[in-house]
């Protein structure tokens, strides 16, 4: 997965080391739409890793694909939990990616349940241990002290979590009253309370003012260094991915075109090219390495 | 003239709309007056009464213009009923909904408990009353379907008749009592809400409606049908009644209940028990919702209705969520049904039509999806309706049907329309049913 990185700087980089999730030549068509074309690499356990690339590069099916809403048309999508257990995630139905293999998603397009609050949001992530407590259902209907028990430490963590994201004061509203700001941060801790060890966030700064988002720049730091928990993010703002990621995946037409640190990426006349955006006394001297780059291709 | 006042409407356009009011009328009237059969020689004939239909389009456009004229001339073109809905239709309730619930419930307990003690209590409100339960407790069942998991289901009678079906057989076949029966019909609906659920529950919306719907149908045509099991149309008789601990309320038997108890034989014995029977059942079947509701399971099933896809990235198995809403509300279904049959000591697939399982959804829409107040007071209000305007007979569904239109206009979220949070951290509060989502099947 090397053969495009450039000039990854020795140690070998966390991904490559010890990577939680591995993706490897992932392939999804519909129809005769390539969506995503050969695509591999590798999310480092603790790493912040960013997918970035143009619009309709197919960023949102790679996370689709992880997560289960789509199945793949080939390649394989290899979960390595921290306990060591491996998941092959192309072979699972959805909710069992979530629920064993440990991968939490968050939407591009908000999806709490907003005639539920705040609170119950987070409780409904929680379902799967409540559900064990509750014994499927017949102890908690006969009331058992032991669901009981569960329960209130599932509100505990809730509220922890609500305290990290600043709604605490909020827990008994329904989540659709919310802010559109709060509403993305709810659907992140949403997320977290599944006990993930990867979290997926699908453009989690769209839609947010710069003091948001740099907020949300301190809530991932979090996640990543408290909770020891792997995040993957597709982004469109810059200041999220360059300022946080450990590790940058550049997309362009369903193709990776770059592969590694940060400011290695941030540097890259093809990444330059295809997705940044240059300011304009730099379009023809970017224009030519791109032609270079083309022509260093063909030659191969 | 046209530009007179913006809130003036010219006149060309109000005639133009009675002229609308007119046509439609005429769309209506030409089919249904217009055309009268008679039985002619060979057959059916029609009689045709054109003169009829030009009255009525004459006197809607009459009226229409007269209206337009008058009332209507400043208020500017706007829907009939629109006022209502601005004024109740935001969130009606939001702040005296839970109080509200608070109050009538007990109320409504303690009414349910004394009534066959009450003075105006005599064979017919008893008997009323019964049916009434009868219907509340269906409702509460298919609100858990409808109202908290969001799958519209409109065969919910299928399994009210597989529960009165199973102890009907099971009775007269086995000879096994009331209450070894009723818990053998509820599973025996449940596994049937789990054989209709697999297959169905990938569908969502309109698609499943219309599956249910023919599930329903099936099992009536099946029943139907399948003489030597189910006696077809000739229906099942000599159903048992139940029994209290063994005593049986005949006139004349070993162990009776009169005798037992030393009093003198009275047939209002009976139906004061299945009165009681019914009223334990419904409490049953509320008491079982109402924790179900704050259990993961529950929590799980309004999460559905609110975004099945969520659901899944949070890791709950969504089939599996569908299926225990299905069969737990089967179950009920089941439950009902076969007191249903110990009631009425004989059943025919006549009593499971279609239009049953329409006026159990009506009675969960109308008394607000997923309220447990709410289907009680549709329940009552629906049922005693029915029974008021029974001399009315022929109109009795127009009245219903205006009714429907009415609450619709008004409350088109049903009676009771807020959300009450399952679980909460410092205050309870209300959620507005324009949050609350309906599910998409």
């Amino acid at each position: 997965m090397s053969e495009t990185a450039i000039a990854a700087p020795s140690p070998t980089p966390r991904w490559e080391a010890d990577p939680v999730l591995d993706v490897e030549h992932l392939t999804m068509r519909f129809g005769g739409l390539v969506a995503v074309d050969d695509l591999s690499f590798a999310v480092g356990r603790g790493d912040i890793t960013a997918i970035i690339g143009p619009n309709g590069a197919g960023k949102t099916t790679v996370f689709n694909c992880i997560t289960g809403f789509y199945k793949p048309t080939e390649g394989r999508l290899t979960m390595r939990r921290a306990e060591g257990e491996e998941f092959l995630l192309e072979r699972m139905p959805d909710f069992q990616i979530a629920a064993r293999a440990k991968v939490a998603r968050t939407f591009q397009n908000i999806r709490l349940f907003g005639g539920m609050t705040v609170l119950e949001n987070l409780m409904v992530a929680q379902h799967n241990p409540l559900m064990k407590a509750s014994y499927f259902t017949f102890g908690g209907v006969l009331g058992l002290s032991h669901y009981r028990r569960s329960e209130k430490e599932a509100i505990g963590f809730a509220t922890s979590w609500l305290e990290q994201i600043r709604l605490i004061d909020r827990a008994d509203d329904p989540a659709a009253d919310l802010p559109y700001g709060a509403q993305r941060r709810l659907e992140i801790a949403r997320a977290m309370c599944t006990r993930p060890e990867i979290l997926c966030l699908d453009e989690p700064a769209a839609g947010l003012n710069p003091r948001e988002s740099a907020e949300l720049n301190d809530l991932l730091r979090l996640i990543r260094d408290e909770y020891q928990t792997s995040v993957l993010l597709i982004e469109h703002d810059m200041s999220v991915v360059m300022e946080i990621s450990d590790h940058v995946v550049v997309l362009d037409y369903g193709k990776k075109i770059a592969d590694g640190p940060a400011d290695v990426i941030r540097n890259d006349p093809a990444v330059i090219a295809a997705y940044l955006g240059v300011e304009d006394d730099e379009v023809e001297a970017a224009e030519e390495e791109v032609e270079e780059i083309k022509e260093e291709a063909e030659r191969r | 003239m046209a530009t007179t006042s913006p809130s003036r409407r010219p006149a060309a356009e109000l005639v133009k709309d009675a002229a609308y009011s007119a046509l439609i009328a005429l769309a209506l009237a030409a089919p249904i007056i217009g055309l009268q059969t008679v039985t002619a020689r060979g057959g059916l004939g029609l009689n045709a009464r054109w003169d009829d239909v030009f009255l009525i389009v004459l006197a809607v456009f009459a009226g229409r213009l007269l209206l337009n004229f008058t009332i209507w001339r400043h208020q500017g073109a706007r829907p009939i009923g629109q006022k209502w809905f601005q004024r109740a239709g935001g969130r009606p309730f939001a702040r005296h909904g839970h109080t509200l619930s608070k109050i009538i419930g007990p109320l409504a307990l303690a009414v349910a408990l004394l009534l066959p003690a009450l003075p105006f209590s005599d064979r017919y409100v008893m008997d009323l009353s019964i049916m009434v339960l009868t219907y509340i407790m269906l409702g509460w069942g298919l609100n858990i379907v409808v109202g908290l998991a969001g799958l519209l289901d409109l065969g919910y009678v299928a399994f009210y008749a597989i529960g009165a079906y199973s102890f009907a057989l099971l009775a007269t076949h086995f000879d096994l009592g009331f209450w070894i029966c009723l818990p053998l019909a509820g599973i025996l609906a449940a596994f049937w809400g789990v054989i209709l659920g697999f297959p169905v529950l990938r569908l969502r919306g309109d698609y499943l409606a219309i599956v249910t719907l023919a599930f329903g149908e099936i099992i009536r045509v099946v029943l139907l049908n399948w003489y030597e099991f189910t006696g077809g149309p000739n229906g099942i008789l000599g159903i048992p009644d139940p029994t209290l601990f063994g005593l049986e309320f005949a006139r004349r038997g070993d162990n009776t209940f009169h005798e037992f108890f030393g009093l003198s034989y009275s047939s209002m014995h009976k139906i004061i028990f299945l009165y009681y029977i019914i009223l334990c059942l419904a409490l049953i079947t509320n008491f079982v919702t109402l924790r179900l509701r704050r259990l993961p399971v529950g929590r799980a099933w309004e999460a559905l209705r609110e975004d099945e896809i969520a659901c899944r990235s949070l890791g709950i198995n969504t089939t599996n969520t569908k299926l225990t809403a299905f069969a737990i509300g089967a179950m009920f279904g089941g439950f009902a049904g076969s007191f249903f049959a110990t009631r009425q000591g004989f059943i025919s697939p006549e009593s499971f039509t279609f239009i049953e399982s329409a006026l159990i959804l009506a009675i969960v829409v109308l008394g607000g999806l997923g309220s447990q107040v709410g289907v009680v007071i549709a329940a009552i209000v629906m049922m005693g309706g029915f029974e008021y305007f029974r001399e009315f007979e022929q109109y009795r569904m127009l009245i219903f049907g205006l009714a429907m239109v009415f609450i619709m206009v008004w409350r088109p979220r049903g009676l009771i329309s807020t959300r009450s949070p399952s679980v909460i951290l410092k205050e309870r509060k209300a959620i507005g049913a324009d949050l609350v989502g309906q599910g998409h099947g």
